[in-house]
């Protein structure tokens, strides 16, 4: 009798739906696989440790390259983390409260866009893709009137942001929410009440709740799980109490419940930005922290003081207080935490960062292991994991 | 002229006439599909190689010949260069046998706009269709990759299940028409096609004909987001090329069959009956292009679930159910 | 023209009938079956018998070889064990043995003549088809039905036979 072997494969690094240099060994017995090896690393390029070397406004670029899909969320992270270790969070302006807010949930949404999209074409729907990438489109353009970028933004700065919005930018953001729920029940009518697209998702990837606190998965993938955790409400920052929106969770905690939990999270993200346009009101951007802040170009060209703040944050940096800070936030892919440790030096003595592609990564071997090669790839779109996070 | 010589001549002139139809049509419909997926999907398709990318099928051709041919250097030589012949060559011999267009009366004598009437027509369409089987496969393993061997694997046990399903959507066509001859069931249908008189048969052969091209929901033998690109994962250069256009004039075939089988061929009212049989492949074909814009990818199981213990059941029933009617209609004669 | 074109096919036949013995790789030696079967229906073909042939092709070449191949396949045989033939003399034997039985029966029968009704004329009169359709569901209804329910045991019980492993 011819005994069975397993086969093992490759799946990436160059693989075209493992979203970046992920790689995967599986061992398949025909089209099952029975075992999932992660390989990660394939994008590292030592954030954490490029960050001890630089002063803590140079940090900033470094944090838009982790998860390059949300660059304003790490953004944010990083400020807030360094704004608590110096101890001037309660001196931020409300309407750079506001701008982070509108920004943090744009981004969201242009995340969930990417999701949706390359989670529909690794499932064959193809034409999804094109019709979100449509719409995140319109959020690059804001994105580059705004900072100056389309992806690599770097907007926050520590104590605020780094320019006002430009003139006009409401009104056409308000047209944009105005229409993306719109867009959504599009999405919905192309893919929810398709039989394949249900045949592919529901049931796929399942993990419980008690499963999903032990691996340590944090946004959709676990609010889908039925576990109501959501930073922005539960350990509000950047005045989120402020605002009234829902935080979306599921029951079953499979594919469909993941991707039901973030076409919600997008509509909801509609209606807090449609609140802080509805808030918004004239103000100063940075907190009045001139040894922290860089002064405004007028006071550098016209002030002596401001020539010296200035000159003495772009050679030296700020110096906070020895200690340590954790601050995490609500990223559209789930708890992004900033750790850092000042000895007094204007380097952070040690960044960490809490990665949540990385820790959601982790649930893919239960989840996938005795599933199908299709259902392998369905569940890496649904953690919706990017690799310059995971490898940072 | 001699008799003979005429009959080789329009031979000739038709096999020639069908050839370059069959190859222009392929290259004319990647970019058919390219312009129209580009417009279902919010984009332009092909614009830049002349007049709205008319020239891009062209450009497609010399880019795909200037390439390099790669050889894995663990393939099976031989079979690796066979491989992607059988698939273009199964699908071009299958239009042999499709009547495209009502005779005609040439050089005082009745032409059949057909190549070659067979008496089995059907049979030979299935024969052949069976056998491109082995292009797929044997592709696929000769690459000596771990891919293509799953896509391979998976192409093989999809073109078994569904030839049998659409075998069985034949079957009432057959008895409907009484014969084999692809000509006698297009005149069969000079009335009503059988799409009408049979739709279950059509819509499971038409379901049967999706998943044989290989084409979303039912690519999942390359299906390129799990297996890279499945069997032709290894293949560069003209080789892939062949495999692309293998590709492609299948599913001008599948939909020249559907056309013959259950729309009735060429007839209709007012236009000559070569544009109708045109329009008609033009449709279909247009139907394959808008299912791969509008629908996700089956998983293995599923399709095989669907093609084993919905497909096949349904046709059975159905030549049972059609066999009984046509009997209670014209009771047996002897 | 007719006998040239058989000689042409039967030489194919022949060769590729010799491969599938002496082909090194198992894969090679069912294409070369394969291709056997092919010529097979062409001669179906010559003798006014295209519904046969049809039938070769769809069956043997279509289904069953392509599951022999799929096993193949899947069994990552490699060219090693068909290399050496360790029982070659008795396989001289078997041969020679076959060969003699051949002959015997070639020097007996009379292999050039046509015995029973069905002639070519009648063949080309009634339709091949037609022809075999009659005797397969008039004349020998009862041993058709018969075989297709045995058939039908046997797909059951390799059904079970699967499923009990799994």
């Amino acid at each position: 009798m011819a005994k069975t072997e397993t086969m093992t494969i490759n799946m990436g690094p160059q693989h075209p739906s493992t979203h970046g240099v992920l790689q995967l060994v599986l061992e398949l017995d025909g089209e099952i696989v029975r075992k999932i090896t992660p390989h990660i690393g394939f994008l590292h390029r030592g954030v954490e440790k490029l960050a001890e070397h630089r002063t803590y406004h140079q940090v900033l670029p470094l944090t838009d390259r982790l998860d390059y899909l949300a660059p304003m969320h790490n953004n944010l992270g990083y400020v807030l983390a360094v704004e608590k270790l110096l101890g001037i969070d309660e001196q931020i302006p409300e309407r750079a409260n506001a701008v982070r807010v509108m920004m943090a949930e744009l981004t969201r949404i242009k995340s969930h866009l990417v999701w949706l999209a390359t989670h529909a074409l690794d499932i064959g729907a193809m034409t999804v893709f094109l019709y979100c990438f449509r719409e995140r489109e319109r959020i690059m353009d804001f994105y580059e009137k705004i900072s100056g970028a389309r992806m690599t933004s770097n907007y926050f700065r520590v104590g605020g942001l780094s320019r006002d919005l430009p003139d006009g930018i409401e009104r056409e953001i308000r047209a944009f929410i105005d229409e993306m729920p719109g867009h959504v029940d599009t999405y919905e009518g192309l893919l929810s009440g398709n039989k394949i697209w249900q045949k592919r998702v529901m049931g796929i990837g399942v993990i419980g709740a008690k499963d999903a606190i032990d691996i340590g998965l944090t946004g959709p993938a676990l609010r889908a799980s039925g576990v109501d955790w959501d930073l922005r409400r539960d350990q509000s920052y950047c005045d989120y109490d402020k605002y009234d929106f829902q935080v979306i969770t599921g029951k079953d905690g499979d594919t469909w419940t993941r991707y039901k939990c973030r076409l919600d999270e997008i509509r909801e993200s509609c209606k807090i930005v449609r609140q802080v346009l509805d808030g918004l009101k004239p103000g100063p951007i940075l907190a009045d922290c001139p040894k922290v802040c860089l002064p405004p170009k007028k006071d550098v060209v016209n002030t002596i003081e401001g020539l010296i703040h200035h000159f003495k944050i772009i050679t030296e940096g700020f110096k906070p207080e020895p200690g340590e800070v954790y601050v995490g936030v609500e990223n559209p892919k789930g708890e992004v935490g900033y750790y850092l440790i000042s000895d007094g030096s204007p380097h952070p003595y040690r960044m960490k960062i809490r990665p949540a592609s990385f820790v959601n990564l982790q649930a893919l071997p239960q989840m996938a292991e005795g599933a199908m090669i299709a259902d392998v790839i369905a569940i890496i779109g649904t953690l919706d994991v990017v690799l310059g996070e995971i490898d940072r | 002229m001699p008799e003979w010589l005429v009959t080789t001549i329009l031979i000739l002139v038709k096999l020639g006439f069908v050839f370059f139809l069959l190859l222009t049509g392929a290259a004319y419909m990647v970019l058919a599909e390219r312009k129209l997926l580009g417009r279902m999907q919010l984009r332009y398709g092909p614009n830049r190689v002349g007049p709205f990318g008319l020239l891009q099928p062209l450009a497609d051709a010399v880019k795909l010949v200037t390439k390099e041919d790669f050889i894995p250097s663990q393939a099976d030589k031989f079979l690796f260069f066979i491989a992607p012949g059988i698939a273009a060559v199964t699908a071009l011999l299958t239009f042999a046998v499709v009547p495209f267009g009502p005779p005609i009366r040439l050089f005082g004598r009745e032409v059949p706009l057909v190549i070659c009437d067979l008496n089995i027509g059907v049979l030979y369409f299935l024969g052949l269709s069976s056998l491109a089987v082995y292009g797929v496969t044997l592709g696929g393993w000769a690459s000596n990759s771990k891919y293509a061997l799953l896509g391979s694997i998976r192409a093989l046990s999809q073109l078994i299940s569904y030839e049998l399903s659409m075998g069985l959507a034949i079957v009432p066509v057959v008895l409907m028409a009484r014969s084999f001859s692809l000509t006698n069931i297009v005149n069969a249908q000079a009335g009503l096609p059988f799409a009408i008189l049979n739709p279950p048969a059509f819509l499971i052969f038409l379901v049967s004909v999706l998943a044989e091209s290989k084409r979303i929901p039912f690519d999942l033998p390359e299906a390129e987001n799990e297996i890279v690109a499945g069997f032709h994962t290894e293949y560069s250069g003209m080789r892939f090329g062949l495999f692309f256009v293998g590709e492609y004039i299948n599913v001008i075939i599948l939909s020249s069959m559907v056309t013959v089988l259950f729309l009735g061929g060429w007839h209709g009212p007012l236009l000559p009956g070569i544009v109708w049989f045109f329009l008609k492949v033009g449709f279909i074909s247009f139907l394959f292009i808008w299912t791969r814009g509008t629908l996700p990818r089956l998983r293995y199981d599923q399709l095989m679930h669907f093609g084993w213990k919905i497909l096949v059941p349904l046709a059975l029933v159905n030549v049972i159910v059609t066999g009984a009617i046509l009997l209670l209609l014209n009771p047996a004669k002897g | 023209m007719q006998v040239l074109f058989f000689y042409l096919v039967a030489l194919v036949t022949v060769i590729s009938g010799v491969i599938v013995v002496a082909a090194k790789s198992p894969v090679n030696s069912a294409l070369a079956l394969v291709n056997t079967f092919f010529c097979l229906a062409v001669f179906y073909v010559m003798l006014s018998a295209p519904f046969m042939a049809a039938i070769q092709i769809m069956v043997y070449a279509g289904a069953i070889m392509v599951l022999i191949l799929f096993v193949i396949m899947l069994l990552n045989m490699g060219v090693e064990p068909f290399k050496k033939f360790t029982h070659v003399t008795w396989g001289v034997v078997a041969g020679s043995l076959v060969l003699m039985l051949t002959l015997f029966f070639i020097s007996r029968g009379q292999p050039t003549k046509v015995v029973g009704a069905i002639t070519r004329d009648v063949i080309l009169k009634e339709g091949h088809t037609e022809l075999i359709g009659k005797s397969l569901f008039v004349n020998f209804l009862l041993p058709f039905e018969i075989t297709s329910i045995l058939l039908l045991v046997a797909i059951i019980g390799a059904v079970i036979l699967a499923k009990k492993e799994v």
